[in-house]
């Protein structure tokens, strides 16, 4: 017991220190995405995706019956009622965390990750290959109609 | 063993001898040792894996004086050392490329352990100490890898990091606890510093203790056969000093052709681009030493029941190590060395071109297609009946649809033109791809050692018979040419 809580520190001191924490969120202006476009901005050390998608995108991934995909998720509950067009995801592949390309990559004309074969819809939700899990969505609230905070 | 021969003449070295026994200590380790007479070139990676761990500790140890450890910095001080440090170019391509002899001597190591049969009785715990030798060694190159904080760096670090994600439950918070952050960034690679310094060291350890473990029972030789007496050993020094010098030559020059001929041969271009978190470049591989691995971490393309794909991967990858420390109890089969089993000896050459091809398929993208059987008659079949379903208010199409004559006139039916449908047939082939390739070499491996080695072989394989000592073997076949040059 007494040898377990000195290790403790040792183990803990590996842990995401204050300073990392405190550098959790990130601001971004989605005046200049065109339709069909993405940005991409740094959020803790990762890329964050956020696509502005087409008419054509939001109804391909709302044709595909929920109960098919790997990791089921219907495409409203990626967005926020309103911006159904924002798609705002971070870009790390679920499988090994490979930056995916894309929009209009892969199968699905969504995103292909080059490093094993991902490929992702476009509500970036895992169709073929081997990542388990869908683009994640990170917690996000409108400022302003084309400003974001992410975090 | 005979450490007792070792009697300083001159008075000051006897002095020190009475107060710390280590000069007999070396003595018997590489002087009077007596060692099998017969030890064929195959005996010498051991000292040539030795000598390769000074080798990178001496040129770690001052590359660290340059090397700046932080995520701005680091790749700069890495092109300072390249092109401003005096002879810090050398002093980097004998560290990077000396990795590789490290691996490489290794690897023929093991196979010879493999073959001979060194890792049963009397010499698992040896075995194993090596094991734990590799292990460290992997760790510790995968660390230092990621120093230059190149893309190949980086991208190496994160995949490799986000291999503890598959963990079921925990995963996530040993990756972060790994990265001491949200992504592979500063605290990283500081700690990956530190520790790529502080391994090599645990490793020296471990050999140390590797070395006295065989100093027990002694050497295995390519017999596989115990050692009787005096008649069948020869001291250590001169007689394999001198072959392993030898050997020593060979290594250095390979050394020397990749450090001044094609130091950047067996690196990816891509570590001289800076990191950057927000891309991945397009085709990330990892070092040659670790391409196997990465074979068997991709093969599994494929859930099995609630196992998935990804933490089946990394379960394959890391048992297939794993599985070697039950080695001993894997085969046992009481003849040590492969030149008496024939089954056996089969076995290992398939073992051994099955890792190769591993290595092959891990430096190849898994979808490079190596054989292809042309159209996928049902997958197009499936995509014509989807279309024609949809054209016709779900209706199955009527006609031939086990052959392309019969599915173009069905396609046409759904509306698709002829163009579509040559793309379709186009695309959809079955085929032999570099994961199939991978599927099977790794069943290979597994099958070896857990189906053919303890089931198996010892059911179908006879034995040849032992010689009866080393003396007599080595004697006879020095005897058997003169005896026919007689005639
Ligand atoms: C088991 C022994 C060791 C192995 C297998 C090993 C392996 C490696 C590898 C593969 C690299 C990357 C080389 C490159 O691509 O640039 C590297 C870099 C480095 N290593 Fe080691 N290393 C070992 C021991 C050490 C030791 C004892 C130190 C002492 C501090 C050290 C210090 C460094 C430094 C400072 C770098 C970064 C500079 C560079 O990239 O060349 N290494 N090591
Ligand atoms: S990291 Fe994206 S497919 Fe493996």
């Amino acid at each position: 017991m007494g040898a377990a809580v000195a290790l403790w520190p040792f183990i803990d001191q590996m842990n995401p220190a204050a300073d990392t924490l405190a550098l959790s969120s990130t601001e971004a202006d989605l005046s200049p995405v065109a339709p069909g476009q993405q940005i991409v901005v740094k959020w803790r050390g990762k890329p964050v995706f956020i696509v502005n998608r087409t008419k054509h995108m939001i109804e391909e991934a709302r044709a595909v019956p929920v109960d098919s995909l790997r990791d089921p998720q219907s495409d409203e509950e990626r967005v926020k009622p309103g911006h159904e067009n924002w798609l705002i995801m971070v870009g790390v592949c679920t499988h090994l965390g490979c930056v995916p390309i894309g929009p209009h990559e892969g199968s699905y004309d969504g995103w292909f990750c080059p490093c094993h074969g991902s490929h992702y819809d476009t509500a970036g939700r895992i169709r073929k290959g081997p990542a388990p899990k869908n683009l994640a969505v990170p917690d996000y609230e409108f400022t302003a109609p084309d400003r974001v905070r992410i975090g | 063993m005979s450490t007792g021969s070792f009697q300083p003449k001159n008075r000051a070295v006897r002095w020190f001898e009475e107060r710390l026994p280590i000069l007999s200590l070396l003595h018997g380790t590489l002087v009077a040792y007596p060692a099998p007479r017969n030890l064929n070139y195959w005996w010498n990676f051991g000292s040539l894996a030795g000598i390769a761990l000074v080798l990178q500790i001496l040129t770690g140890v001052v590359l660290a004086m340059h090397y700046i450890p932080a995520t701005g910095l680091a790749f700069d001080s890495v092109e300072r050392i390249m092109r401003d440090v005096n002879y810090g170019w050398l002093l980097r391509y004998l560290h990077a490329n000396g990795a590789s002899m490290f691996f490489l001597v290794v690897y023929v190591h093991i196979f010879r352990g493999l073959y001979y049969g060194s890792y049963k009785a009397p010499r698992e715990v040896l075995w194993m100490l090596g094991l734990v030798i590799l292990l460290l060694m992997m760790a510790t190159a995968f660390m230092g890898y990621v120093l230059p904080w190149g893309q190949m760096s980086f991208w190496a670090a994160t995949v490799i990091t986000n291999l503890f994600s598959a963990i079921p439950v925990f995963g996530d918070e040993i990756v972060r606890w790994l990265w001491g952050g949200f992504s592979v960034d500063q605290p990283t690679l500081q700690r990956f510093f530190s520790l790529h310094y502080l391994l090599p060291f645990l490793i020296v350890g471990v050999v140390i203790l590797h070395i006295w473990a065989l100093h027990i029972p002694g050497s295995n030789n390519p017999l596989g056969i115990d050692v009787k007496g005096p008649q069948d050993q020869v001291p250590f020094h001169p007689y394999y000093t001198a072959k392993d010098a030898f050997g020593l030559g060979i290594f250095l020059i390979v050394l020397g052709v990749l450090v001044f001929y094609m130091p950047d041969a067996l690196g990816h271009p891509d570590n001289y681009i800076p990191a950057n978190p927000m891309v991945t470049p397009p085709h990330i591989v990892p070092e040659w030493y670790f391409l196997p691995f990465y074979a068997i971490l991709r093969a599994f393309t494929f859930d099995i029941g609630p196992i998935p794909a990804k933490l089946l991967g990394v379960i394959a990858m890391f048992g297939s190590i794993l599985l070697l420390f039950f080695l001993p109890w894997l085969d046992r089969s009481p003849v040590r060395s492969a030149t008496f089993r024939p089954v056996y000896k089969k076995t290992f050459w398939l073992l051994v071109a099955a890792s190769i091809g591993l290595g092959w398929v891990g430096a190849n993208p898994p979808d490079r297609v190596l054989v292809d059987f042309g159209p996928d008659v049902d997958a197009i079949a499936d995509q014509v009946a989807a279309a024609y379903a949809a054209n016709h208010d779900g209706a199955a199409p009527a006609g031939d649809v086990e052959s392309l004559a019969g599915l173009r006139e069905i396609a046409v039916a759904a509306g698709m033109s002829e163009r579509d449908f040559e793309t379709l047939v186009a695309e959809e082939h079955v085929t032999f791809d570099m994961v199939h390739l991978g599927q099977l070499l790794t069943l290979y491996y597994f099958f070896h050692f857990l189906i053919l080695l303890p089931f198996i072989i010892p059911r179908v394989e006879r034995p040849r018979p032992l010689p009866e000592s080393i003396a007599a073997a080595v004697l006879k076949t020095k005897a058997a040419p003169a005896a026919a040059a007689a005639q």
